[in-house]
């Protein structure tokens, strides 16, 4: 496949840096200010280079990436709130040239599922987006394969930051902040924590998985969710439920209706009570118990890792 | 005569009664209607719970299906079964709270749980590294009547967010097997 990435950050890096030994041809790479077109294929390791020395990608506009030649459109711009854009643009443009959009950009799933779905009945391209979900866990495809009609409920832990956070803050007795700056330092939180600590990332996450679940009959969004994050939380806490066999984990639940996000007691023998990054979903079904899937959660290979089974089943 | 006395087993069964006249006669009913031989019933008047129910236990003797029946009418006549055998009609429950719990009025937290839910307060662990005046956690053990759990957690909700307490609360879902 001939492929059109769209950011630059730790995924589309690695979308671009493992294209070649998957098969696919880079056609065009584009960050926020810049871009790099080639039909031919472009020069993936120069590219690279060039971003990480100059900030730059290439030469050419990045509004030229999105009317170059492509098969699948690459969306792996940071994630925004309400309309969703640029990313909601960018796949709509490719959807209206007939092309396939793969999607690591929670937004435009998350926010405006409706709109999506409707440009892709229009389009002769599909769109998939198993990357917004749970990194490298193949969460949707799953649902996807044992339908979603079978699935009662969901829960999870989706969000490797906060995960770090409470497994460390309850492993070591540390305070929050300590253990928030440590994170940091490791590049496991970022600079701004705030989009993970506050639950709004797995918040997404949980609105993408409603709507997939929902078959369209009812469409969520953000403001449907009611969301509570970690900040600030004492270690006292994580004492007290210590005592009692219990850990404190960042749990997204939706239940069929409505969709909550909160710190959980969950007993330390759990399967939930995932350590560090790691990442958990805990499918209720309707004939087969709970079947639970872990993971990596993060990462830029990981995230990747997804996005290449996705192209793949557009083969 | 020989099947009749097979499998009969004695089995102690806790129930809580309103504060009301006839209503200990309204739950032995059930009993000798469906065959149970009543062995004893202690009246644990002088022991009110702290939502103003009567504790009795009492000991029957029964087949298990009989049993079941008598269980089943119970439940029926909405008499508020705690414990039947083994099984326990009630659900143990823990949550904690976390933020100025003290100058909130932790007694008084502790009494609107107790008066709004439907749930009781069996235990409760304060936990308060930078002193009484500054953030503290409690433990609170809940036992909450079976099948009331929602409603109960609801209302617990609410109460925390009265008094800006956070609230740690279990999973919904067991999932687990």
């Amino acid at each position: 496949m001939r492929l059109a990435v769209f950011g630059m950050g730790a995924v589309g890096r690695s979308v671009v840096e493992l294209a070649g030994e998957r098969g696919h041809t880079i056609t065009a790479v584009a960050d926020s200010t810049s871009a790099a077109i080639d039909p031919d294929g472009i020069d993936t390791k120069a590219v690279l280079d060039k971003k990480e020395s100059e900030g730059s990608v290439g030469t050419a506009n990045p509004d030229d990436a999105l009317t170059a030649s492509y098969d699948v459109l690459i969306e792996a711009t940071p994630t925004t709130l309400g309309d969703a854009e640029p990313g909601f643009t960018h796949t709509r443009t490719a959807l209206e040239r007939g092309r396939h959009v793969v999607l690591a950009n929670k937004g435009p799933v998350a926010e405006r599922y409706g709109d999506l779905r409707a440009l892709e009945r229009e389009s002769t391209g599909n769109v998939l987006f198993e990357a917004t979900v749970g990194g490298a866990i193949p969460v949707l495809s799953t649902i996807n394969n044992l339908g979603p009609e079978n699935i009662n409920a969901v829960q999870g832990v989706l969000n490797g930051t906060t995960n770090f956070i409470l497994s460390r803050m309850a492993a070591e007795g540390l305070g929050y902040e300590h253990v928030l700056a440590e994170a940091q330092d490791l590049g496991v939180a970022k600079a701004d924590p705030t989009f993970e600590v506050s639950g709004n990332d797995t918040a997404l996450k949980l609105v993408i998985i409603a709507n997939v679940l929902a078959q369209g009959e009812r469409q969520f969004s953000r403001n449907d969710v009611e969301v509570e994050g970690i900040e600030d939380i004492p270690s006292s806490v994580l004492g007290l439920a210590r005592e009692d066999g219990n850990t404190v984990r960042l749990i997204g639940e939706f239940t069929g209706d409505s969709i909550r996000i909160g710190p959980r007691l969950v007993p330390e023998s759990s399967a939930l009570a995932v350590p560090g990054t790691r990442n958990i979903v805990q499918l209720e079904t309707e004939h087969a118990g709970s079947l639970n899937i872990s993971g990596r959660g993060t990462g830029g290979s990981e995230t990747a890792t997804a996005i290449f089974t996705d192209i793949n089943r557009l083969d | 005569m020989k099947d009749s006395k097979e499998g009969v087993q004695t089995h102690t069964v806790r129930l809580e009664l309103v504060d009301e006249p006839g209503e200990l006669l309204r739950a032995l009913k059930p009993i000798a209607d469906n065959g149970g031989n009543l062995l004893s019933v202690f009246h644990e008047r002088g022991n009110v719970t702290p939502r103003g129910y009567i504790p009795i236990e009492v000991d029957i003797e029964a087949t298990p299906e009989r049993f079941e029946a008598i269980i089943d009418s119970l439940h029926d006549a909405d008499i508020n079964i705690v414990q039947a055998g083994a099984e326990r009609y009630s659900k143990n429950l823990t949550v904690i709270l976390s933020g100025h719990l003290i100058d909130t009025n932790l007694s008084d937290t502790i009494n609107r749980i107790q008066t709004e839910t439907n749930a009781t307060v069996t235990d409760l662990t304060l936990s308060a590294p930078e002193g009484t005046g500054d953030i503290s956690s409690a433990r609170l053990q809940l036992a909450i009547a079976a099948g009331q759990k929602d409603a109960a957690m609801e209302s617990i909700r609410s109460i925390a967010s009265d008094k800006d307490l956070r609230i740690f609360e279990p999973l919904t879902m067991e999932g687990e097997p």
